[in-house]
Parts: C-alpha cells; sequence; structure tokens
C-alpha cells in the first residue's frame, strides 16, 4: 500500500509506518510509542471485532503490540506494508484465541441455523455497525450476499473456511470462490496495491 | 492430494489471506506459495485489503494500556532479523532452517544475549526520560544500541566464524569475524576498567603488522557485564586481532605487548 492506510475523510498524514518500524527494530522505544499511537486503535478494533470480550480483546492487543516489539526486525517490506503486517498478526493471535475457545458454541451456532435464525445474519449487522468507515461499508454493500457472508465469517469471526462452508450449508468449492472473489472486489473497490 | 486438489490451491489465495485456512491444506498452500509468485502477490494484495477490514472496526484504547505495554516491551528481547527466508509464516516452528549449523545458533544465541542487554538498558531510559533529566543517558543508549545492532550484524551472519581467548588480565575475549561483511566484532567477558588515564585499543595484525582498529567504549567495563566493538577497518587479509592498553586517545601503534591475541579463521 503506497496509500496512507487511513480510509475515508481526511486522512491524517500520519508518520512513516515502515520508518518507525526500521527504528523499533533497532530498540528505539520512542519510535514504538509513537508506532503504538498509530496502530492500536485499529489492534484494538479488530481483536474487540473478532473477541467480543472487552478484557480478552486488550490482553490480546497487548500481546500483539509486545510481539511487533519483539519481531520488527523480522518485517519484510517486500511482503506487504507495516500496516498490513501488524494487522495481520492481531488477525491471528485473535483467531487463534477465538478458536481455543469455540468448541461450546459450535453447537450452538448450528443450533441457530437449523432453527433459521442465521447466526451470521447478526454477525453481519455487528459488524457492519461497527464500521466507522464509509468506503468498507459501502465495498462491503457491493459484494454478494454469499460473498459478504464469507468474508464476514472468516475475517470478523474467524472462522476456518471449512467452518465458513458448514455453518452456510455450501460446498468447500464454493466458499472458497466466495471468499477470494469478495476480498478481490473489496480490494478492487478499496483501489488496494499491495 | 490429487492433481486437481493441486491446481486448486492457488484459489485459497483469499483463504489464506485472512487466516482460514489450517492443518494440512495450510503447509500444502504455503509450500505452493514458495514457488508461486503471482500467488504471494495477490496474497499480499488480499491482506492489505484485509487490514482496511480491521482498520474500519478501530476503537480508542484506554491510556493504561499504552502504559501497560510500554512497561512490557522494556523487559522483552527483540530477535534478531529472520536470516532463512521465504520460511512459511503461520505454519513454522517445525523443522529447524536448513544450512543452520551449530556455529551459527551459537552467534545467534549471542545476538539474542546483546539485543537482551539492550533492551534491559531500556528500561532504565524509558523511565529516565518521563523524569525528564536524562538527555545523556538516551544519547549514550542510542550509541550504545548503535553498537550493539552493528555488532549484531556481524554475528548473524552466514559465514560467521569465532576464536575464543583468555585474556593476561583474566578476562575472556571472543573475535568474530564474517568474510562477507569484512567486518569483525570482538566481544569481551571480565573486562576490568583500564586504568586511570588508558584505554583499550582493538588492533588487526596483519601478517604481524598491527592497524589500529579502534578504542573500545569502556563503559561497561569492570560492571562484569559483555562488552562488545565492532573493529573499525576492513578485516581485509587480517590474519588476526589484538587488544593492548594505551594512553588515552589512543595510539598510531601498539606501545604496549597485547592483553590478548587472537588468529582469525582464513576467509
Amino acid at each position: 500500500m503506497r496509500e496512507p492506510v487511513f480510509i475515508g475523510g481526511p486522512a491524517p498524514r500520519g508518520p512513516d509506518l515502515e520508518e518507525l518500524l526500521g527504528l523499533v527494530a533497532r530498540g528505539d522505544q520512542n519510535a514504538f510509542a509513537a508506532l503504538y499511537d498509530a496502530v492500536s486503535g485499529s489492534v484494538l478494533g479488530l481483536t474487540r471485532s473478532l473477541l467480543r470480550d472487552p478484557a480478552q480483546a486488550e490482553e490480546v492487543t497487548q500481546e500483539v503490540l509486545v510481539e511487533v516489539w519483539r519481531t520488527a526486525a523480522r518485517f519484510e517490506p517486500a511482503r506487504g506494508s507495516a500496516m498490513a503486517w501488524i494487522m495481520t498478526l492481531a488477525h491471528r493471535r485473535a483467531v487463534d484465541r477465538v478458536r481455543s475457545a469455540q468448541s461450546a458454541s459450535d453447537r450452538e451456532e448450528r443450533a441457530a441455523l437449523l432453527n433459521r435464525t442465521p447466526a451470521f445474519d447478526e454477525v453481519t449487522e455487528q459488524v457492519e455497525a461497527r464500521l466507522e468507515r464509509e468506503q468498507v461499508r459501502r465495498c462491503m454493500q457491493g459484494l454478494t450476499e454469499l460473498q459478504r457472508q464469507s468474508v464476514t465469517l472468516a475475517y470478523y469471526r474467524g472462522r476456518t473456511y471449512r467452518e465458513v462452508a458448514e455453518l452456510l450449508q455450501l460446498p468447500l468449492g464454493t466458499v472458497k470462490t466466495r471468499l477470494r472473489d469478495g476480498l478481490i472486489r473489496l480490494r478492487d473497490c478499496m483501489g488496494v496495491g499491495a | 492430494m490429487t492433481r486437481a486438489d493441486r491446481a486448486d490451491l492457488h484459489t485459497l489465495t483469499g483463504a489464506y489471506a485472512v487466516y482460514a485456512l489450517s492443518g494440512r491444506e495450510l503447509l500444502a498452500f504455503e509450500r505452493h506459495l514458495a514457488d508461486c509468485e503471482a500467488c504471494a502477490q495477490e496474497v499480499r494484495e488480499l491482506r492489505a485489503t484485509a487490514a482496511k477490514l480491521g482498520m474500519a472496526t478501530s476503537l480508542t484504547p484506554s491510556p493504561v494500556l499504552k502504559d501497560d505495554v510500554m512497561r512490557r516491551i522494556a523487559t522483552v528481547r527483540q530477535d534478531p532479523p529472520r536470516v532463512a527466508r521465504s520460511e512459511p509464516e503461520f505454519s513454522g516452528g517445525g523443522a529447524p532452517p536448513r544450512r543452520a549449523s551449530r556455529g551459527r545458533w551459537q552467534n545467534f544465541a549471542l545476538a539474542a544475549c546483546l539485543a537482551g542487554a539492550v533492551a534491559l538498558g531500556g528500561v532504565a531510559v524509558w523511565q529516565n526520560q518521563q523524569a525528564s533529566d536524562a538527555r545523556d543517558t538516551a544519547r549514550r543508549s542510542e550509541q550504545q544500541v548503535a553498537r550493539v545492532e552493528a555488532v549484531t550484524e556481524v554475528l548473524a551472519a552466514p559465514d560467521a566464524h569465532s576464536r575464543n581467548a583468555k585474556l593476561t588480565n583474566g578476562a575472556t575475549g571472543t573475535v568474530v569475524v564474517s568474510h562477507a561483511l569484512d567486518k569483525a566484532a570482538f566481544l569481551a567477558s571480565g573486562l576490568p576498567k583500564p586504568p586511570d588515564g588508558r584505554v583499550y585499543q582493538l588492533w588487526f595484525s596483519d601478517g604481524g603488522t598491527m592497524r589500529s582498529a579502534g578504542l573500545m567504549d569502556t563503559a561497561d567495563t569492570g560492571t562484569g557485564r559483555g562488552t562488545a566493538a565492532l573493529l573499525s577497518g576492513a578485516v581485509g587479509k587480517a590474519s588476526g586481532v589484538g587488544v593492548t592498553v594505551e594512553p588515552a586517545g589512543g595510539s598510531k601503534a601498539p606501545t604496549t605487548d597485547p592483553i590478548g591475541l587472537m588468529s582469525l579463521p582464513a576467509g
């Protein structure tokens, strides 16, 4: 991403995260403090979307930021922007936490589906209600129903695509392609480069 | 895995980008990714897209969270840069990186220790900065960080080799050389403070002719902590590294017998 990563509205010309991360890799705590200010809100928002419990979200946010400090020297710009790297770490950590605590709710969720109370619809609403940024909201609305459900369940709920297929009672191949098509459409809609 | 499955692998970019693969499929895809630049590019783009989905949920953290994180990082050792490239990101942790020799790992251990020393030094820096009157400490620490970074680079070099020697003053010296970087570092533990008005000077030995490689920062000597220095100048064809005690400011040629002399492994 060459553009500043803020979405919609007049983007505050933020600090150069790659540069800050380079300083952090050298043990610069002031640079880390600046990096924290730039990314912690997004990390917390994402972990909260996934975990829903505020205390757990804060805990995971802490873990993620400490991991950023610890592994800053391993950030490879060729693999993407600093923001994408940090959000990938955050997503992964929060999803790991979700999965380890999931077996109980699986049953409930399946039951909900069978009772024609599709849990994923609620999920979609909840998440979308919290999407403060117009661009993402608009682009999400440009997806087909299946694409949106697949992306939402996988990204905001931390489901594997196999679980998504099971929850939506769709063939694996369908979910696989909907997930990819959905993300590609979002990418094009948001004008994201790598 | 059938051929159809394999052909299908590249459609998993989306699932991979949002961490929706697990188990064997994740491993298979990461293997595929290593050889598929188009897939890697798509993963990068879809991850950047996913990051935006995450950022759209942004919340304002409480100030307490920042204090907690700053306190925690001050005690956390930083990892050295990744050396083996394109290792799997999510499924890693199984096999050690290829070509990792025992010597390399020892060097990594050293590098990690150095990084740890800096991180611990960092606690004081952070607190002092909050206390406002420790500009010097901060500046000194920046130099320290830069020095440790330079030394770490040598230690982590794929071709790094080391030699140990007991110094005449009882300390242990280690010289690490990377011919690829054309740099050498000197590490010592238990090095006492030099006598008043004296400094430790490092030398490259070019077949017996001593060439100055700079003075050691003696701030850490006599503390029981380790001391590390990057030798200034290129290694070139040097056959050894020496340490002498010289008058403050250093000398053009050694004026005393070396307290340590270590031969360098051939390049």
